[in-house]
């Protein structure tokens, strides 16, 4: 303790003791640190994935697939993959965001904590701690060996919507949450049904939450492999149908380049794995700029 | 009926009469307000007045049936709003508040919405109305609001962007654009500063004109100032129902009112 004045000793209010002065700035390097070590893992990442994936990182490698490309060769590009990839996340999405929007709904409008919300939520929760392998075997038992569908990119976007589902229920759930009671005072006492308040004030006041969310549940299955790998198979060619035979997926194609023996491979494995980052990050940038253009923040001040 | 009594409404004698008798409201297992039974008089001003949790603005929330929206919340009585029920088993709680309007506390303007669009959002979530419609519900609504000299210029602007104030006012044009026949008003001038409550109490010795207007405030002289009839409202203990203790024309209940424990809350010596 530092000496107190004949000031402060009147008046009760004392200086900052070196103690306390001390115990901040350890605190605040260790969070200083504690940052900086989170973020050597994604910066060495990215490093990494742009380093490599560069090299091979060409109009090729964009618009190319690997059909007639030899165990040997170089060349070949990752175009089937990105197709398969853009196809099975959107289909998933058309699936999973409007059940999970929809269940989101009801939990929070509706639901009132009641029995069925309480159930649905637990469900919910436990889709959560679904491992992704489980949700792909679950699609090839049940869509393809007992109903004896063929392999394909709808198979694989099935899978992928199972384990989407949660994400956008529990982040939309979070959005409309934040929504205040107010708002939906305010319509309801204009004479607006239930719904239509729903529809018109709470659905447009979260949106920019909901989309963020929805962008998450994107990203995080755009990276599955272990569900494809179950359900869509495998191919070198181009495949534009996604409900018919086999289709190919970019992380599919980063496991099944990174495996093969050869340099030029395992250039494409990395440059496969650039793509695949570029394409969430730009997903995440196209929801963000939705987000944007619909803020009252742009048409005002 | 509430079909025929908004047309006439939109045709000018939009004022209406409430006849409330014997109305309980509850949250859950709480009884929040029992045995209320009043008369409130089309083209005046009613204020509520009593303190804290004595059950005025649950009251007022029952006048428009928005008292159920709270889950769990429920009411029984009656609300007559010229010898209709409001409770009657298949009437419409959408019609009621579309026919009885109500501004809040805080001022809430939909925040993803423009000043017009907050003014025009009531119709325009109801259905269909021409654009040019809407412009000239939207102008007059404002000006009704004493609000379209401020925002004239600028209603594409979003209505969060305003002066509380102003935010409350254009609550207030939001609600009178689906031109109720009563205008439920929860202490609307608490968030306010002075200059901006006056604006309010102005505006509200305006509405009177064509509007039968309830008022909840914990300002004793607001009441005095605007209101022509006014309802004191205690309860007996922390927890216990709120009672309407008695309702009388404002310069009688300020000067001369019937029961004690009016004129102690008047006079300040509780509450």
């Amino acid at each position: 303790m530092t000496t107190p004045s004949t000031a402060t000793v009147r008046t009760g209010i004392r200086p900052i003791s070196v103690g306390r002065r001390v115990k901040d700035r350890v605190v605040q390097v260790l969070i200083c640190l504690a940052f900086v070590l989170a973020l050597i893992p994604l910066a060495s990442v990215l490093w990494m994935v742009v380093k490599n994936g560069m090299q091979r990182f060409d109009l090729e490698f964009l618009t190319h697939s690997m059909r007639n490309i030899g165990a040997r060769d170089v060349g070949g590009g990752a175009y089937h993959a990105i197709i398969g990839t853009l196809q099975q996340v959107l289909l998933a999405s058309l699936i999973a965001v409007p059940i999970g929007l929809l269940t989101a709904i009801y939990l929070v409008e509706y639901g009132n904590g009641g029995r069925l919300a309480r159930t649905i939520g637990f469900f919910v929760d436990v889709m959560t701690g679904v491992p992704s392998v489980v949700s792909g075997l679950f699609v090839l038992a049940f869509w393809i060996l007992v109903l004896g569908m063929p392999f394909s990119g709808f198979a694989g976007a099935l899978a992928l919507s199972i384990l989407m589902m949660p994400v956008v229920v529990r982040s939309a759930e979070e959005m409309l949450r934040l929504v205040p009671r107010e708002l939906r005072e305010a319509s309801y006492a204009l004479g607006v049904p239930k719904w239509r308040t729903v529809v018109k004030v709470v659905l447009p006041t979260a949106f920019t939450g909901i989309a963020t969310g929805v962008m998450l549940a994107v990203a995080r299955v755009a990276g599955e492999t272990a569900p494809l790998l179950l359900t869509v198979f495998f191919t070198d060619s181009i495949n534009n149908d996604p409900f018919n035979g086999p289709q190919m997926g970019l992380p599919l194609y980063v496991f099944d380049q990174a495996g093969r023996p050869t340099d030029a491979a395992i250039d494409r494995a990395w440059s496969g794995a650039l793509t695949l980052i570029l394409i969430v990050m730009l997903l995440n940038l196209v929801a963000r700029l939705i987000g944007w253009w619909r803020s009252p923040a742009r048409k005002g001040s | 009926m509430v079909a025929v009594a908004r047309e006439e409404g939109v045709l000018g004698t939009m004022a209406k009469q409430i006849e409330v008798s014997d109305l309980d409201a509850y949250y859950g297992s709480h009884k929040a307000i029992e045995g209320i039974t009043m008369t409130i008089e089309p083209r005046s001003v009613t204020a509520f007045i009593g303190p804290s949790g004595c059950g005025k603005s649950t009251f007022l929330r029952t006048l428009n049936r928005m008292h159920e929206v709270i889950p769990g919340a429920r009411v029984e009585g009656k609300v007559r709003l010229e010898d209709q029920d409001l409770y009657g088993p298949d009437v419409d709680p959408v019609s009621v508040r579309r026919t009885i309007g109500m501004v809040f506390q805080r001022p809430n303007p939909f925040p993803t919405m423009s000043i017009f669009d907050n003014v025009a959002a009531g119709l325009r979530l109801n259905g269909r109305v021409s654009r040019s419609e809407l412009d000239g519900v939207v102008e007059t609504s404002l000006k009704g609001a004493n609000l379209w000299n401020e925002v004239k210029d600028r209603l594409n602007k979003p209505g969060a962007g305003l002066s509380g104030g102003q935010q409350q006012r254009l609550c207030i044009a939001r609600a009178i654009a689906v031109r109720p026949e009563v205008l439920l008003m929860d202490e609307p001038c608490s968030a306010l500063d002075p200059i901006s409550t006056l604006a309010i109490e102005d505006l509200i010795a305006q509405l009177k004109k064509d509007y039968t207007i309830v008022i909840v405030t914990h300002n004793m002289q607001q009441a005095a100032r605007v209101s022509d009839r006014t309802a004191f409202f205690n309860l007996a203990a922390q927890g216990r129902p709120g009672k309407l203790i008695e309702m009388d024309d404002t310069s009688k209940i300020f000067t001369n009112p019937a029961e004690k424990a009016t004129e102690d809350y008047i006079t300040g010596r509780f509450g």
